[in-house]
């Protein structure tokens, strides 16, 4: 295995990012720091994945994010951006921690329709709750940075370098549990789950264990998110929304913890371009990149990286 | 490929605008957003794209008649940048910020959700960005804040609900039971929540029967239908749109809904002609403003219909009318703008300045934008019953209501004002 290298291409991406950020036009940071939100829901997706589940609704927890984000502002005008991005995690995190008793017995099918069913379920009260905007949503708060908001100019940088920051604590943690025993469960299970429980482990357990982080990443996400764009709205919680999480990890792979990052800034990419050349006709522009990486990259994106490197 | 040369492309441009001097007849760059796919293209956003297309086509060709005869903005020409609303409002969040940002657009004119409008205000205002909304109803944009950069050159939906409630009073003022059926997010909520507030105030004493709100897009409305007959009521109210309106139509028509009770279509004129056999005769329809066949007999409306139906075979409808009321209201303060800087191109602020309370003729007749500190327009608005004549869907019984009279003064909240009992 020659992943060992992960932590250092993490490392030197980021510096990357920080040192090249106040170079890059404002609309192009806006693009990566919206990427780095997705890339984190979806690398909870490739937690979920390596244990052979289809989440379809894991905009759930993106939205639970994003809500307790703009919640905080809107009733007790919190406004630090780390304080909103961990509280969202927190309550993602704790909301699966509950639904996991009951989708960690699920597999397959009827977890991937479950958890759909689940994120509905908030997008319906959501859109039923006057007080919250119902479906047009609200605005958040301009948030703060250790209690400072710095000049307009600076903002998106700012930004920036909170979500490259986070995104990337968040991959080494994810790059490091994969290699402990519990993480590194989640290939067994999705090969022989049977086999797992003869060897003495709890497959239900490492699951329910997984769908919590999955969860508390799309929490982050949605917090990051929600503090970008500056608005939030039900449909975070739509089905639609749980598809382009999907839609990200099979352009992806789930070969590594850079890929779902890679994946979601060549999904913005691509759907930017798109919007720009075809505005009539964008999402057959997006459905046709996506056939062509079904076909001729059956692994994702990320296998571009890994043939390269065996040969 | 063409997204990494634009890349550097902006890139390069990011770093020498501000050393170039604008010539005074560079092209002025136009964002236009409008819904060009999802359920709401096919009565809004497509007709107003079209719009857009013929009003972009004939200001720079000089056709447009009085007041707006010269070419382009002040001479010189405008340039449309076409993007699609749909994607939900991260996606177009970072599509505006492009437009602003990598395609240095001059303004941008768009925006049918209210969602979308409510998400791009804030960016407009951050970006320092001229925009126009054209279409979207929510009054919360300009009650939750005040803006320098953002304009709206429609009424609100306040208007509908109110404009609405009055044409009940002149149409059956014995009602003594009204019902509705809406559907259940912002729009839905809203129009009725406003309409209901309304109605107590012009009638007092009014009994609500039920108010049914299926979810959006449900398509099914039997036991809705049910429901509103047995409830017996005099006038229902429904701002259903698309194919929710048209399901609503087909399935209450042989059941006799429309004998048995007066229903109001708060948007029903996008529907009108399509279903024009299916609709009978009496039933009340709205066109969000006096657009349509409540549109005014005068010169530009009477070009403006005539050349759209002539391009694409139908009159226009009035998300059509709010584009090109959009853009000539932003034609009309460009060109104040640059008579006030001695017939030079004017800055972006001089526009804003011209354009706050700015009134301004459009095919629907007179807009004023005395609202939200002269960034929202008024209108007047009108309603009537439909009528066949010889096979053909016409308005019978049109009531005008001036802008004063269905909208809040500035600086009232809608539903305060309602509640005030219309106060001025």
């Amino acid at each position: 295995m020659t992943s060992d290298r992960t932590p250092r291409i993490l490392g030197a991406i980021l510096v990357v990012l920080l040192a090249a950020g106040p170079f890059v036009p404002q609309w192009a940071i806006f693009l990566i720091t919206i990427a780095l939100a997705k890339g984190l829901v979806v690398l909870g997706l490739l937690i979920l994945l390596r244990c052979g589940l289809v989440s379809f609704g894991q905009a759930l927890y993106y939205c639970i994010g994003a809500y307790t984000a703009g919640m905080l502002g809107r009733l007790f005008e919190v406004d630090g951006v780390l304080t909103l991005m961990l509280a969202g995690m927190v309550v993602a995190a704790v909301t699966a921690y509950v639904l996991g008793f009951l989708l960690a017995r699920y597999r397959g099918i009827f977890f991937g329709l479950l958890s759909l069913a689940v994120s509905m379920i908030l997008y319906g009260l959501l859109v039923k709750s006057e007080t919250l905007g119902s479906s047009d949503g609200f605005n958040v708060l301009p948030s703060t940075l250790f209690g400072i908001r710095p000049a307009d100019e600076w903002v998106r940088y700012a930004v920036l370098v909170v979500a490259s920051v986070v995104a990337f604590v968040a991959a080494l943690l994810v790059h490091r549990y994969l290699k402990t025993p519990l993480g590194s469960l989640a290939p067994a299970i999705k090969d022989n789950e049977i086999r797992v429980e003869y060897m003495g482990a709890s497959a239900r357990y490492a699951i329910h264990v997984n769908y919590v982080i999955a969860a508390a990443l799309a929490g982050l996400g949605g917090g990051l998110a929600a503090t970008t764009v500056g608005h939030i709205d039900p449909e975070m919680a739509y089905w639609t929304t749980s598809g382009e999480f999907i839609f990200i990890t099979i352009l992806a792979g789930t070969g590594s913890v850079i890929a779902p990052f890679l994946g979601a800034l060549i999904f913005g990419i691509i759907q930017t371009v798109a919007f720009d050349i075809s505005p009539n006709t964008w999402q057959m522009v997006l459905g046709g990149a996506l056939l062509a990486v079904i076909v001729f990259l059956p692994t994702g994106l990320w296998s571009l990286f890994r043939r390269r490197r065996a040969t | 490929m063409q997204g990494i040369r634009k890349l550097i492309a902006s890139a390069a441009a990011l770093l020498c605008v501000p050393a170039l001097a604008i010539a005074q007849d560079a092209p002025i760059k136009i964002g236009v957003v409008s819904f060009l796919s999802g359920p709401a293209a096919g009565p809004f956003g497509v007709p107003a794209r079209n719009a857009a297309e013929i009003m972009f086509e004939m200001i720079n060709a000089g056709k447009v008649p009085a007041p707006y005869a010269t070419k382009g903005l002040g001479g010189a020409k405008m340039q449309m940048s076409l993007v699609d609303e749909s994607g939900g409002t991260t996606t177009q969040v970072t599509e505006f910020r492009n437009l602003v940002q990598r395609d240095n657009v001059d303004l941008v004119i768009g925006y049918i959700s209210s969602g979308s409008c409510l998400g791009i205000a804030p960016v407009a205002e951050e970006l320092k960005k001229l925009t126009v909304f054209f279409d979207c109803g929510t009054p919360r944009i300009f009650e939750e804040r005040d803006y320098k950069y953002v304009f709206r050159t429609a009424s609100t939906a306040t208007m509908d609900s109110v404009g609405a409630a009055l044409y009940v009073k002149d149409l059956k003022p014995n009602a003594k039971m009204i019902a509705g059926v809406n559907q259940n997010y912002a729009w839905g909520q809203d129009s009725w929540g406003d309409f209901e507030l309304a109605m107590q105030q012009i009638i007092p004493g009014i009994k609500v029967a039920t108010s049914q709100m299926p979810k959006l897009f449900a398509g099914q409305y039997n036991a809705e239908i049910s429901t509103l007959l047995s409830s017996k009521a005099d006038v229902i109210h429904s701002s259903f749109w698309d194919g929710d309106l048209e399901a609503f139509i087909l399935q209450a028509g042989p059941r006799g809904l429309f004998k048995r009770s007066t229903v109001i279509l708060t948007t029903g004129e996008t529907a009108m002609y399509k279903l024009a056999a299916k609709i009978p005769d009496g039933v009340v329809i709205g066109a969000r403003g006096p657009y349509g066949p409540y549109a005014p007999d005068n010169e530009l409306n009477k070009w403006f219909s005539a050349t759209f139906e002539d391009r694409y075979g139908v009159p226009p409808n009035y998300a059509a009318y709010q584009m090109a009321q959009a853009i000539l209201g932003t034609k009309a303060a460009w060109e104040k703008a640059q008579a006030a800087n001695g017939g030079k191109r004017p800055s972006q602020d001089q526009v804003i300045a011209a354009f706050e309370n700015l009134t301004f003729v459009s095919p629907a007749g007179e807009v004023k934008m005395t609202n939200g500190k002269g960034h929202q327009a008024i209108t007047g608005t009108a309603y009537g019953v439909t009528k066949k004549v010889g096979g053909k869907m016409t308005i019978d019984k049109i009531k005008r209501y001036p802008a004063e009279k269905v909208n809040p003064p500035d600086g009232v909240k809608a539903a305060d004002w309602i509640k005030s009992g219309f106060k001025k």
